[in-house]
């Protein structure tokens, strides 16, 4: 897995790519949380997911949640097919915002 | 009664840099049985969760005990059998999290019975680990 980061004024995009398995899935999930904590929103880009387990879900459902706690944005935008197959599966697909694309949310606002 | 053919054995670490290998093993097979690309991808996930179960949970996220994957044919069914060497766990612990009870964790055993046919688990013989057997039916092979 590689990931890309891109603070923007307002938000910052965390782009995963490749594969967000048990052995990778820490790595996300520290973006992820340094970047919450850090008070921006957080946008995480799943548009070049080719695989994601039920680790690297929990990290988005723990991004999820200390984003509310602390009257954050957290959003997914650009879901690959795989990623789109678990987040169904888990039935969180009705729980995250989700955009297409990044201008979809900056637009939202 | 039915009969299994084996289609392969791996024996593997549990160790979750391994988890890449183990699923391209299971996307190969059920490719080469043909099933389509949606039943590919679950089974692979299905997989892929009941190992990281057996990492995390059996061997405590360590890399110090061996998983042994087999895959059998039987009749029309695909079984995808995961035996583990660590202490026997408590079946009725194994249970799938309620959705509407959003935490991280706990959505394993839910993916695994959401995508496969049938789901059992026993200990292996002599008290020495735990078995966890995967079924998906072979639909497309029927009335061949």
């Amino acid at each position: 897995m590689e990931f890309e980061v891109t603070v923007e004024e307002g938000y910052t995009v965390i782009a995963l790519k490749g594969e967000v398995d048990l052995h990778y899935s820490p790595v996300a999930r520290k973006q992820i949380l340094k970047y919450l904590k850090d008070k921006h929103n957080v946008l995480v880009d799943l548009s070049s997911v080719e695989y994601i387990d039920s680790s690297g879900v929990a990290s988005l459902v723990e991004g999820y949640q200390l984003a509310k706690e602390n009257g954050l944005d957290f959003a997914l935008v650009g879901i690959s097919d795989a990623a789109k197959h678990v987040l169904q599966l888990a039935r969180l697909d009705q729980i995250f915002r989700i955009y297409s694309t990044v201008d979809d949310y900056v637009n939202s606002k | 009664m039915d009969i299994d053919t084996k289609v392969l054995e791996l024996r593997f670490p549990s160790c979750s840099d391994r988890l890449k290998v183990v699923r391209a093993v299971v996307c190969a097979t059920a490719n080469m049985y043909g099933f389509d690309s949606n039943d590919v991808d679950s089974m692979v996930l299905a997989v892929n969760e009941a190992c990281m179960n057996i990492i995390q949970h059996a061997y405590g996220g360590e890399c110090i005990g061996d998983i042994v994957l087999e895959i059998l044919d039987r009749s029309d069914r695909l079984v995808f059998r995961l035996t583990d060497f660590a202490r026997p766990v408590d079946r009725s612990t194994i249970k799938p999290r309620d959705l509407n009870d959003i935490r991280p964790g706990g959505l394993g055993v839910h993916l695994i019975n959401q995508v496969m046919d049938e789901v059992h688990y026993s200990e292996a013989p002599g008290r020495h680990g735990n078995v966890i057997e995967m079924i998906k039916n072979i639909k497309h092979r029927e009335g061949a």
